[in-house]
Formats: structure tokens, sequence, C-alpha cells
């Protein structure tokens, strides 16, 4: 069995409204240090053990979970063994 | 002309548009659910708003794999007329049938009031009832109608006419402050404020019809014989 944990978060180049406002109240906080805050989503799937595992999860982050017009996508593949 | 208005579950104005069309233009309208694979008999498809699948991952992004949508798509193909308003536009999106995406509004408030319209386009299926660069009063009611599209894709759409309404304020942080697109074969519209919800005085405005009557009329001029 597999966990595949995927972070999907806008492009560099759109700017991220939640971001700002998160931005924004780490400032009013005093954190003057932050100068970027990008949200993004993340999902964790359990999958059971496939050929082609990377190409179907890239497959499924395309087709589904990011919407690549403005979102791109990354994904860490875990192993694991039951307990 | 027969219209069918496709149910998500979640959907919430498939009833406003249902009447707008059965009461305001006065043609046939059927309900159609998400489950159905057939759009066969109808000359018209409503996409209305709502939040289909509890908008979640993405508004759309689910509803565009409900099983009636290869049908959607087949009668975009075909060249009927299909209009998504609000979740309905998110959907188009989703689906590829219209280009660019949606993000979280500017603000990131729920932006629920009547604003100003201009008609960019008065030369398409749903808009010959306007004049071109008419201002009208249509209400919008969304909290992700930031149409977000890349600089090649929106010279693209500049140059094909494809922006059918503009804000003429800036009202949710939307390039060029665009409210609505149409496709390059003009006959899919995507739009994020509500005509159907403008289709009588009644409703307090009934601006919106003329979307509708433009529908009926461009229809009637290529299926119906002149005697």
């Amino acid at each position: 069995m597999y966990k595949v944990k995927v972070y999907v978060t806008l492009r560099e180049s759109v700017l991220d409204p939640q971001g700002v406002a998160v931005k924004g109240a780490l400032h009013t906080m005093d954190y003057n240090e932050v100068m970027d805050v990008r949200i993004g989503k993340y999902l964790e799937l359990q999958l059971e053990n496939v050929d082609n595992l990377e190409t179907r999860v890239k497959e499924m982050c395309e087709k589904l979970l990011a919407n690549t017009v403005i979102e791109d996508y990354r994904f860490d593949v875990e192993e694991v063994i039951p307990s | 002309m027969k219209f069918a208005v496709i149910v998500f579950p979640g959907s919430n104005c498939d009833a406003d548009m249902y009447y707008a069309i059965k009461d305001g233009l006065g043609e046939q309208v059927e309900y159609v659910f998400h489950t159905e694979t057939s759009l066969d008999g109808y000359d018209g498809v409503l996409l209305p708003g709502g939040f289909s699948h509890g908008d979640y991952l993405r508004s759309g992004a689910i509803a565009r794999f409900a099983p009636i949508m290869p049908a959607v798509i087949d009668a975009a193909e075909s060249g009927k007329p299909v209009l998504g308003v609000c979740n309905g536009f998110q959907v188009l999106l989703e689906a590829g049938l219209l280009p660019g995406a949606m993000k979280r509004n500017i603000d990131l408030k729920f932006i629920c009031r009547t604003v100003e319209l201009v008609v960019e386009n008065n030369e398409t299926l749903f808009t010959t009832g306007y004049e071109q660069g008419e201002t009208i009063l249509i209400p919008v009611a969304h909290g992700e109608g930031n149409y977000e599209v890349d600089e090649e894709m929106l010279a693209r759409l500049e140059e094909n006419n494809q922006i059918v309404f503009r804000y003429n304020e800036h009202v949710n942080g939307s390039k060029q402050d665009i409210a609505g697109i149409m496709n390059e074969k003009g006959n899919v519209l995507g739009m994020m404020p509500h005509p159907e919800r403008a289709v009588e005085a009644l409703l307090g405005n009934d601006q919106g019809l003329a979307v509708f009557t433009s529908i009926l009329r461009n229809w009637r001029e290529s299926h119906v014989a002149t005697s």
C-alpha cells in the first residue's frame, strides 16, 4: 500500500487573494519578516499497489485534483508497511 | 424551443432558470439530472448557479465529471446554445468548454448585489437583443468570480470578440473586469451575473430577459422556416 501526499498551490504568476489577506494579518501581528504567503491544498491518497503508480497519480492531478490553468501540483509517494 | 436545465447536487438556481424559460420566455423547459447521459431532443442547454457537489475541491471540478457532461460537451460541439451562469460558468471552465479559471474574489467576500454590466459584443447568439455598449443591471451572487486567464489567451479572447460582458466597475478582481465570455464558435456562453434573476419587473428588473429572447430569436431564424 502507498500513501501519496499531493500539494496543490496557485501558480507563482497568479495573485493569491487569500495569501495576501493572511500576509496582511501576520504583518498586523508584527511578523513583518513575512514577505509572501501562498495558500494551497494538501491531499492524502491511500493507494493499492498498481503498475504505473506515479503516472496514474500525475493523471489524477492533471484531470481533477489541480486546475493546471492556475495551479501547480507536486506529490510525494511513501510506501506504507502494514503493522 | 426546448431547453434543458442541468441539475447537480447543490444547484440552487435551477428553479430560477426553469421559470425564466417557462414564464419569462414562454418556451419549453425540463430539468435534467446530472446522472442522465443524453440531451437528445433539447435545443438549448442551461447550467444553473449554485454550489454543485458543495464546491468541494474547486467550484465545478467534480460536476465537470458528472455522467451528463459528455452530452453537454456534445451539445456544445454540435453548435447548440449552451449557457452557464455562475456555478454553471465555473463548470464550463472546468470542462474546458471555455478558457480560463476562477479564483476567490479579490476581497475574499461573497458578493451579492446588482451590478452594471456593459454589453461588449451584441453580435452573439445570446446578446442580439441588446445594443452594442449598452449598460444593463444584473444581479451577481458569488464568492469565486475572480476570472483568471493568461495574457496569450486574453489577447485571443479580445481578438475574437469573445468577451461578451464586462463589469462597469471593479467587482471581484476579474482580469479586465470580464463578467462573461463565449467560445470561439460563439455558441457557448459563461457568465457570473444572473440574467435569470432579472426577467420580470416583479423581480425588480427585467434586463436579463434579453439573453433568453436573443437565444430564442437566433434559434428561430436558423430552425423555423419563414413564410
